[in-house]
């Protein structure tokens, strides 16, 4: 049932560059398709396992709910993120244009 | 003996005792690093002194200590070995950080790891491989290597490294040292870069075990500013080191002596299952039935938490940032996607671009629910060895420390060598590597002792009792 890997081609693995906001050079595509099909092919284990009524495990230890008091604390200041940032401007992390 | 060789509570004594002073330590390590690191290459920056200003006190005073690059200190450069974070300067300390500066640590440097902990070698770091300290030629272990190299090669007394799949564990078995990966919630990870939520951990690499429940101590509790964190007390967990390992009952999972498993580790372990009886330890087999679907398991659940949580490094609050001169989807796009392609390397690429595809839309539920559904099963395995017996033991890795390059061409292949690491950090309980041997090539063997959760104590215990009898951790590297 877990047999898509056999059919990854190119073309998905741009689809899944473009997913994941990486541009990526020919020779990686290429490389990447081989790559991803090795190992979705060893994944493909998984479709042997019997999980029939198996809840899922998103969290190791059973914590639930963690919440804190409302509480407003000294956080960093707009100067001391900003001096990070790659570009800025007027107090604001500055970006390429987003809205035409 | 030089006094960079000594363990930190060897060097507490002679320090306590007035035999030496913190800064003929300091001296002995910086000195070291100098000369050997050349040819180690366990760190990728030391640090700047005047940031430094910690307190000539406390359990961690005069330690010098590397961590490894994921963790955020206040205005050293952190990088996570990636060129996506170069220049990347955090504006705050890790609680680990805050932690140890509370009790006057000396931190040396920041070490080496694969780009992001993906990998089993650090030859995924941008800054190059480290080197095994036994054989340069080897690699040190991942992701975790610089820390685990610097430590054997005594360039730093102790380390804190990070474990997601055996990231701690491995490297420490490769370089004969000792390396705990503690309890999920044991220890905060806030201001750890993340790689897979549901598994990072941060914990202790050291000489010795005693060293190890020192740094446990220190590092330990809970945080309110990981929602992960545990607010269980925390014990002197020196206070475990009793020598005594009469009445617990040890299981061996018939799982673990597999095909793959090297000839000369599988002899190391059976040796020290002898060692531990002689002490009064009880063996049986038990059986993790799960144990082969872990590494497939794993590698859907981690790549996909680790590209939802990746998706932060796009140019536009911190590190890199590449704006392409030509348009081609849009200005801002084209930011996120030229930074990330020139940022990430290509193994950070490869993780990313399969959790990508394992959360996507149609593929969901037959990779990512069904690894879910996996973990479960090998979370109640553990559960139920551990109804039957008190820890479980086996080998850290399948091999000693392969050479640099060897696996490198091969994801899959560097994958399955996490194949005794990997279900630890599904199930979320501690474990840990210390030396059991050594191969005739003369490359350390690691011994991997599990426990339940928050169950540190019991595991440090049966190390500690097998130390003793063994002489292992005793033999330095030679550089």
């Amino acid at each position: 049932m877990l047999d898509y890997w056999l059919m990854i081609t190119k073309k998905d693995v741009e689809y899944i560059a473009g997913l994941s906001r990486i541009h990526l050079k020919e020779d990686e595509i290429v490389k990447l398709t081989s790559n991803l099909k090795g190992i979705l092919g060893y994944v493909e284990k998984l479709s042997t396992l019997d999980v029939t009524n198996v809840e899922p495990t998103s969290h190791a230890l059973p914590v639930k709910n963690v919440f804190r008091q409302d509480i407003v604390k000294p956080s960093f200041s707009q100067e001391e993120a900003l001096k990070i940032a790659p570009q800025q401007h007027d107090g604001a992390f500055k970006v390429p244009q987003v809205i035409e | 003996m030089d006094l960079n060789e000594l363990t930190a509570h060897e060097i507490l004594d002679l320090v306590k005792s007035g035999k030496t002073t913190p800064s003929d330590v300091n001296q002995a390590v910086l000195k070291n690093v100098k000369d050997k690191d050349k040819n180690v290459k366990a760190y990728v920056r030391t640090c700047d002194d005047a940031e430094l200003t910690t307190p000539k006190t406390g359990a961690a005073f005069p330690i010098p200590i590397a961590i490894k690059d994921n963790i955020c200190m206040t205005g050293q450069e952190t990088t996570c070995c990636s060129k996506i974070l170069f220049g990347f300067k955090p504006t705050y300390d890790a609680t680990v950080i805050k932690k140890l500066k509370a009790s006057g640590a000396l931190f040396v440097g920041k070490a080496n790891m694969d780009e992001f902990a993906f990998g089993s070698s650090t030859e995924n770091s941008c800054f190059g491989p480290s080197r095994n300290p036994w054989n340069l030629e080897c690699v040190p272990g991942g992701s975790s290597g610089g820390s685990a190299a610097a430590v054997a090669a005594h360039e730093a007394i102790w380390a804190l490294g990070s474990d997601t799949g055996g990231s701690i564990r491995q490297p420490a078995s490769f370089c004969g040292v000792v390396g705990v990966k503690p309890t999920y919630g044991r220890v905060s990870r806030y201001g750890l870069i993340a790689f897979a939520s549901s598994l990072d951990q941060i914990g202790p690499i050291t000489k010795d075990v005693r060293d190890s429940a020192i740094l446990l101590n220190i590092i330990s509790g809970y945080d309110e500013m990981d929602s992960t964190s545990i607010n269980t007390p925390v014990p002197d967990y020196t206070k475990a080191l009793t020598g005594d390992v009469k009445g617990l009952t040890i299981g061996i999972p018939k799982e673990f002596f597999i095909d793959g498993l090297d000839p000369e580790v599988k002899k190391s372990i059976e040796d020290a299952i002898e060692v531990l009886k002689k002490k009064g330890a009880t063996f049986k087999e038990v059986s993790l039935p799960h144990s082969e679907y872990s590494v497939a398991t794993y590698y859907i659940l981690a790549t996909a938490e680790a590209s939802s949580n990746l998706a932060r490094f796009d140019g536009v609050r911190f590190g890199l940032r590449k704006q392409p001169s030509t348009l081609r989807k849009s200005p801002i796009v084209d930011m996120f996607e030229e930074t990330r392609d020139a940022g990430f390397g290509a193994e950070a690429k490869r993780r990313i671009m399969l959790g990508t595809y394992s959360l996507s839309s149609g593929y969901y539920d037959a990779y990512y629910l069904r690894a879910q559904k996996g973990r479960t099963l090998i979370k109640n395995d553990f559960d139920k060895v551990f109804t039957e017996c008190d820890a479980i033991l086996g080998p850290t890795a399948p091999t000693t420390a392969f050479k640099i390059g060897e696996k490198s061409d091969d994801p899959l292949s560097m994958y399955l060598s996490d194949i005794y690491t990997i279900a630890v950090n599904l199930a979320g309980i501690p474990a840990m590597s210390l030396p059991c041997g050594f191969s005739k090539a003369g490359l350390p063997i690691g011994l991997q002792i599990f426990a339940k959760n928050f169950g540190e104590e019991t595991m440090l215990r049966i190390a500690h009792a097998y130390e003793q009898a063994t002489e292992w951790h005793k033999k330095k590297v030679k550089l």
